[in-house]
């Protein structure tokens, strides 16, 4: 803890008012897997890297995207144990409002819980920040949502973003390719184009993964068979 | 005597052509003897949606004032009215987390949707809820509703006729119950406005 004395106690402020375990959170981020999500006209699209450590690891075993209700689904830029953490709490935050009001849990609602509890997180003695950053993806009565969740519990909703490594790259490639009436499977086309910027190596289906949520409302994690024939399509 | 019977109520809900009626008796006793003519049984939860509670007075109010506290939050949270569906499963969600220890009331929900489907709905005490497409009755007096109901009930009635068919079950069943009556009050509910009516009946 060379840095500065303010970095022993996330709760302590440093003088120029930053807490700078945040900014470390925001760095572990930043050096993550690169993850984006579009919002199209009719539904969302989450897509995320999925780089591994060895060619011997099982890659069907590594699931980056969850989803946290039927209606819901998420991606994370970061460490996968601390995304653990937040899905399992997520999904029970969401049941617990199933079981009160019988009904589906609003994204926003989910969204805002998953927020507090990341907020808790920079202020509670004894823990320290999320290392990650989520982007959820949600389809209900208020239709398609995209939302972006950051360490410090501030949560934005988004048409189109990017985090982990090269964001700026992927926001511009998505700054410049966004359309509002976009359908869905432009947004995934999009999402693999902007993917495929910044990626180093050849992307295939069992390299990258995709999640979307369509009018049905129903969240899926797409095979990579389905991604094969997108890539087919954008080439 | 059994302690829902304490104070004395009568209420029912029914369904007409886009709008839907709740109706209750008047009075609170405290067994035989008559303590107030003018006993509130009708909550008004928001502007589409009302909470009818029969049994234990005291612990009608004390409910009522849970659930409101819960609505407002929710209100405040979610930044829309509950469903009358949503708001049904609060109320049951409330009523069972006393499962050993109950309020000892009988709710009666009626809403309307936001596509004016109206709703309406009652539970025991401990939460089971019990839907209707018809009408729903309860309290001391819910034996000879069900017979008044079930005799001049008609599927989609417009808002006039209804309250003319609400209020004459109402009153009628009351005049064969002796610890409810005193008169009745009516809400008659339509997507656009909503109809309160005192009614006097035998005032004895």
């Amino acid at each position: 803890m060379g840095d500065s004395q303010y970095s022993f106690s996330l709760t302590t402020f440093s003088p120029s008012g930053k807490l700078v375990q945040i900014e470390h959170a925001l760095t572990a981020v930043g050096s993550g897997q690169t993850s984006l999500g579009i919002k199209a006209a009719n539904g969302v699209v989450i897509a995320t890297e999925k780089k591994l450590p060895s060619i011997l690891v099982d890659e069907t075993s590594v699931q980056k995207i969850q989803s946290l209700t039927p209606n819901i689904g998420v991606v994370y830029s970061g460490m996968g144990p601390d995304f653990r953490v937040l899905v399992r709490k997520s999904r029970k935050q969401a049941e617990q409002y199933h079981r009160l009001y019988k009904e589906p849990i609003p994204v926003t609602q989910l969204v805002r819980e998953t927020a507090a509890v990341m907020q808790e997180f920079t202020q509670s003695g004894g823990v320290r920040p999320f290392g990650v950053s989520l982007l959820v993806a949600g389809f209900d009565d208020n239709g398609p949502q995209l939302y972006q969740v950051d360490p410090s519990g501030s949560y934005f909703s988004w048409k189109a973003s990017a985090m982990g490594k090269n964001v700026s790259n992927a926001k511009t490639f998505l700054e410049k390719r966004y359309t509002d009436d976009m359908e869905l499977d432009d947004a995934v086309h999009t999402a693999i184009l902007t993917l495929k910027e910044g990626f180093e190596g050849q992307i295939s289906g069992k390299n990258i993964e995709i999640g979307i949520i369509g009018t049905d409302k129903k969240f899926r994690v797409l095979t990579p068979a389905e991604i094969d024939d997108y890539l087919a399509e954008v080439e | 005597m059994s302690i829902f019977e304490y104070n004395g109520s009568a209420l029912v809900a029914m369904v007409g052509k886009n709008c839907f009626a709740i109706a209750s008796d008047r009075r609170l006793g405290v067994n035989l003897q008559t303590i107030a003519t003018d006993f509130q049984k009708i909550y008004k939860i928001h502007d589409r949606l009302y909470l009818g509670l029969s049994g234990l007075g005291t612990d009608a109010q004390t409910l009522y004032q849970r659930l409101v506290f819960r609505h407002k939050l929710y209100q405040l949270r979610e930044e829309r009215d509950m469903k009358p569906e949503t708001f049904a499963s609060l109320v049951s969600a409330i009523l069972y987390e006393k499962r050993f220890g109950p309020y000892f009331c009988q709710p009666v929900i009626a809403g309307l949707s936001d596509e004016d489907k109206p709703f309406i709905c009652t539970m025991d005490s401990i939460g089971a809820k019990e839907l209707a497409k018809d009408f729903v009755v309860a309290g001391t007096a819910s034996e000879s509703l069900y017979g008044a109901c079930e005799a001049m009930f008609k599927p989609d009635l417009e808002p006039e006729e209804l309250f003319e068919v609400v209020s004459q079950a109402l009153l009628s069943s009351v005049d064969r119950d002796c610890l409810s009556g005193w008169g009745g009050h009516v809400y008659v509910v339509t997507p656009t406005e909503v109809t309160e009516r005192i009614l006097k009946g035998r005032m004895d």
